[in-house]
């Protein structure tokens, strides 16, 4: 097993540059998710590591060695694909057993060790079956035979339950990583669904357009995210944004919107101009105390809580609230925010403004 | 079931889509039927008018066809009587066998220059449709059309230019000119034809070889090729089809060592009047290695001709 680093790794395809300067380290049998929209480069970023694709330019290193230029077969690494790729004119046996027929191991030990994947598994009883006819689920397992079987230094893979149904897909990822955590295995993850991430991360790395937009645990990346791009990709619903032009110097402690004033966190660098306070939905209060008015547009009822939009003079936005609340649609209401949570974000960069609460995290982005 | 469905036809569809079929295939299977036949007729019989349906049939045709006979005066043939069955006929016809006909060695050259032509299609066709498939060639689509343009013109228009590079070659009526010449026609199809295969084929299946520690040649012929099989088989069919039956060429190019089977037939009439059974027997027996071929690969040629048309 192993630790893997990243830097300033570069993919550029004729004159399309699929990844900018990305910068990350996977931690020795962490559990790491590259997360981010569909054609952000994580999968780019992935194949590099991998050695599918060869970056333009940076540094790839696998246990501290540098492996950057260097073929798939060199870096001793296991790759599992969104479609499996299971080869389709051998049994599940000869898949998973391929990765060690190409080391020269002997016969008997490919059986016994294909046994004992299979077991971990728990596909014994399917070895002996072209892998033509399995289910979803027995495909994914295959898939992570051939993987584990050679016991690799690090596990990439790319959208593994992509191909799942829905119900089925809950049910391989606890399997996943329940798997992870029994081998202790370096596995980087990619996928675009943000709550798949934070359900099975350890770490997050969240990609846009090529380029790294935060990197920490999930807990951090949804408290305190980095960007706007950030707070509005991960939780659902997404993090709401009320836009104003002001300044905020260095030290606020207070944010004026229209007549209303909300406390937030105290400010450690400035900014003027357009601004946006983030806030959380379940961090919105409906509190008729409160001289901040808004009004109800719709209400999603989902049980324990539910989600009520409001209009406001800054812009729609969504808070979540218990669902025995009495709320109608049309109705005024006064709203308060939970002061410790809030972000503060310059509307111009897109980036977060550190705070004392937010600085631990946003230290090194 | 609604009235429209397309997989559960009325009984009275079926039957209309039975004749139709059945018709069709009597009409493509009459002349087949008309040769086999014909080949197992007595001279006689083979020129008979109103044809004769109902025969006694006779291998006179197929040993005229292997062989060749020279008439004998009635003391001779009294002072050797027949051997084997086939010397049999020819004696109750005054004639005596002289030897081998050069028929075993024409259908040989069709065999020797028919498949190793296709052998080589299919191997270089595979190889570029790879390369063409799964890699960046520069110029590639222009490159591909140059390819298909090959196939543009009757092969036949560039007959002349082929004989006079032939003959300054040397190549003429050689059995490695002729595969030569075959291979660079059947090559712009095989190419498309494998290309289209290969297309179809993941690439995350070597990328996955890949990893698992082997080289892009092992990928290559350990997961791709496996999976080619059936456009393999398909475009080995249609080139040999080609190869087998091409006629133009091989009467141009060839007239002893590296004839093929199909010049050569009709050569047969003149021997003798015209012996018609010995063509059609020479007919039936050069169908024999193409029908037993695409016997052998039916399923992979019914599934390369439909390719593509239903997504896995």
């Amino acid at each position: 097993m192993a630790q893997i680093r990243i830097e300033k790794v570069r993919k550029d395809f004729g004159g399309f540059t699929a990844v900018r300067s990305s910068s990350f380290t996977v931690e020795d049998g962490e559990f790491f998710m590259l997360l981010g929209p569909s054609g952000c480069g994580k999968t780019t970023t992935l194949r590099m590591m991998a050695g599918l694709d060869l970056p333009t330019s940076g540094q790839i290193y696998i246990d501290g060695e540098e492996v950057g230029q260097k073929r798939a077969r060199q870096r001793d690494i296991a790759f599992v694909f969104q479609m499996f790729a299971l080869y389709p004119h051998m049994s599940v046996e000869g898949n998973i057993a391929y990765p060690l027929r190409s080391q020269g191991m002997p016969r008997r030990e490919i059986r016994e060790t294909v046994a004992e994947v299979a077991r971990i598994l728990g596909i014994a009883d399917i070895l002996t079956k072209p892998v033509g006819g399995l289910s979803g689920g027995d495909r994914q397992r295959v898939a992570l035979g051939r993987a584990i079987v050679r016991k690799p230094k690090a596990f990439f893979m790319d959208e593994p339950l992509g191909a799942l149904d829905a119900e089925f897909r809950e049910h391989m990822a606890e399997e996943l990583r329940a798997l992870h955590d029994r081998m202790g295995a370096t596995t980087v993850y990619v996928t675009h669904d943000q709550l798949e991430a934070m359900q099975m991360g350890d770490k997050i790395v969240v990609m846009n357009h090529g380029e790294v937009e935060q990197f920490g645990v999930p807990q951090d990346i949804y408290d305190w995210p980095a960007t706007m791009f950030v707070a509005g990709f991960i939780g659902s619903p997404p993090m709401n944004f009320l836009s104003y032009e002001g300044t905020a110097p260095p030290g606020t402690t207070e944010v004026a919107l229209g007549h209303s004033r909300f406390g937030i966190p105290e400010l450690r660098e400035g900014c003027s101009g357009e601004l946006a306070l983030g806030v959380r939905p379940e961090h919105v209060r409906l509190d008729d105390a409160s001289d901040y008015r808004a009004r109800v547009v719709a209400v999603e009822y989902l049980g324990t809580t539910q989600i009520v939009t409001l209009r406001t003079g800054h812009g729609d936005i969504k808070a979540r609230v218990l669902g025995d609340t009495l709320v109608r649609e049309g109705e005024t209401t006064g709203l308060s925010l939970d002061a410790r949570t809030l972000t503060l974000f310059d509307r111009k960069s897109g980036r977060a403004l550190r705070s004392a609460a937010s600085e631990r995290v946003l230290a090194h982005g | 079931m609604s009235a429209f469905s397309v997989t559960n036809v009325s009984p009275g569809q079926k039957w209309i889509a039975g004749i139709l079929v059945a018709g069709y295939a009597l009409i493509t299977i009459l002349p087949l039927v008309w040769i086999v036949a014909t080949g197992f007729k007595s001279s006689a019989d083979s020129i008979a008018y109103p044809p004769t349906l109902l025969f006694e049939p006779t291998l006179e045709g197929y040993v005229n066809l292997f062989t060749t006979q020279t008439r004998q005066s009635p003391e001779v043939l009294a002072a050797n009587p027949p051997q084997t069955w086939y010397d049999g006929i020819v004696h109750e016809r005054g004639l005596v066998i002289a030897g081998p006909s050069r028929f075993g060695e024409r259908f040989m050259n069709s065999v020797i220059i028919g498949f190793g032509s296709t052998f080589l299609s299919v191997f270089l066709g595979t190889l570029a449709a790879y390369a063409f498939s799964r890699f960046k060639v520069p110029l590639k689509d222009d490159l591909l059309f140059f390819v298909l343009s090959t196939r543009m013109m009757p092969p036949i228009a560039v007959a002349i230019p082929v004989f006079l590079m032939f003959r300054s070659l040397g190549l003429n009526d050689t059995h490695a000119g002729m595969i030569l010449l075959y291979t660079a026609v059947n090559l712009s199809l095989a190419v498309w034809l494998l290309k289209g295969f290969i297309d179809e084929i993941p690439l995350e299946y070597e990328e996955a070889a890949l990893i698992d520690g082997y080289t892009r040649l092992q990928a290559f012929y350990k997961v791709v090729l496996p999976q080619a099989a059936t456009g393999i088989a398909s475009t080995a069919i249609f080139c040999l089809i080609f190869a087998w039956n091409e006629y133009a060429f091989a009467v141009l190019l060839t007239s002893g060592t590296a004839q093929t089977a199909p010049p050569f037939i009709p050569t047969i009439i003149g021997v003798g009047g015209q012996d018609w059974p010995a063509v059609a027997a020479g007919a039936t027996i050069f169908l024999l290695p193409v029908m037993v071929f695409t016997i052998l690969l039916r399923k992979h040629l019914l599934r390369g001709i439909t390719f593509g048309a239903v997504r896995k």
